[in-house]
């Protein structure tokens, strides 16, 4: 017996599929539309989504992280373990994806890949990526280094660099790429990163303490070496992502990352 | 009941995106498009969490001096959590989509299945 085996019934049910999915996605919507009747106006100081929690953070995350920005100091240290399990589930979505990827004997899929590896050279693209792409680097550093006190953080800043590096290797080619980023850099890149996220912040995650004096001294609040360990995850959370963002552009493009 | 859904239309703009995005996940036959219904059910998550952070007159949770109220900060972190699973989840999806179309030479999902009941898995 196997699951999709069509008997003659099931053809038939088949065919009022969509007239089944389309009452479906009309009667969730509609559902989802009588339940937002309920909630209380958008935007109000008192309403119950604006419960202590938020005014713990905002009353008490400079004090507690030395971070200006509420939010940086929220998910990189009252909830490190949350952003550590992000972290993990990045690495190991690049993972399944190298082991999906990879084809023993090459198809004729892998034969298009191959041919369109390297990129013809454009002169425009080129040119403008010259200049481009030292200054998204610049610009990824500085959203990593400045996550405690403006907006952005390891994600954003990592996304940045991360297609800064695509960019690079839209224009120039794989092979340029490879001199400064390939597998065993990423490998190394990453999980040098993750480890030391887990180095640092598995203490309190083992002795279930929600918020832990890592022994850095906090420094003045606004100043770039302030907030404790908060600057140095953030840099290991945009190593990742930026690793992350360009080794699954390049497993999707090449099948494989050299 | 209805007294505030005149409002609310952040919020039901959100469950109108969730609506479209579910439509096209169930409905599409290409399994590329289902995964682009699916990132538009994500949008339509995360304006409705945005919205449920938002707060009148409030400022960005960045600590500044002279400012009394801030928005809501943890939705915003439950946002990215969501961002950074969802990309995730469709790179993972992808790849497996890519395996199938190596496999099989086609996207469609009916298609897919005939083939795999021809098969005789």
């Amino acid at each position: 017996m196997n699951l999709f085996s069509l008997s003659a019934w099931r053809h038939r049910l088949l065919r009022y599929y969509p007239l089944v999915a389309l009452s479906l996605t009309v009667g969730i919507t509609a559902l989802l539309l009588v339940t937002l009747a309920a909630l209380p106006p958008l935007g109000e100081v008192g309403n119950p989504s604006h419960n202590l929690v938020s005014l713990k953070y905002i009353e008490d995350g400079l004090g507690d992280t030395g971070a200006l920005n509420i939010v940086a100091g929220m998910i990189l240290d009252y909830r490190a373990f949350d952003t550590f399990g992000e972290a993990c589930v990045l690495f190991t979505a690049t993972c399944a994806i190298i082991i999906l990827l990879r084809s023993d004997t090459p198809d004729a899929y892998d034969t298009m890949l191959h041919q369109m590896e390297e990129p013809h050279t454009n002169i425009i693209l080129q040119s403008v990526s010259f200049l481009l792409v030292g200054i998204m680097l610049v610009f990824g550093c500085y959203v990593i280094a400045n996550g405690h006190l403006s907006p952005g953080g390891g994600f954003s800043g990592g996304s940045i660099l991360g297609a800064a590096l695509i960019l690079y290797v839209n224009s120039y080619g794989i092979r340029r790429a490879s001199h400064f980023i390939n597998f065993t850099i990423y490998r190394r890149l990453v999980s040098f990163s993750l480890l030391f996220y887990a180095a640092f912040k598995g203490y309190s995650f083992f002795m279930g303490a929600n918020h832990l004096p890592s022994g850095i001294p906090l420094g003045k609040p606004g100043d770039l070496l302030s907030a404790g360990l908060i600057l140095p995850l953030n840099i290991a959370v945009g190593c990742v992502v930026a690793g992350t963002v360009y080794a699954i552009y390049v497993l999707f493009s090449q099948g494989e990352m050299r | 009941m209805w007294l505030y859904l005149r409002e609310n239309y952040y919020q039901i703009t959100a469950m109108f995106l969730f609506g479209i995005g579910l439509s096209a996940l169930l409905l599409d036959r290409n399994l590329v498009k289902k995964l682009i219904g699916l990132n538009i059910c994500n949008s339509g998550i995360y304006l409705f969490l945005a919205a449920q952070g938002y707060i009148r007159g409030g400022a960005v949770p960045i600590v500044a001096d002279g400012v009394q109220l801030y928005i809501n900060p943890v939705p915003t972190g439950l946002i990215l959590t969501g961002i950074v699973i969802s990309v995730s989840v469709t790179a993972f999806a992808l790849a497996l989509v890519v395996r199938l179309y190596k496999r099989y030479q086609t996207l469609d999902i009916d298609e897919l299945s005939k083939l795999v009941v021809k098969e005789g898995m």
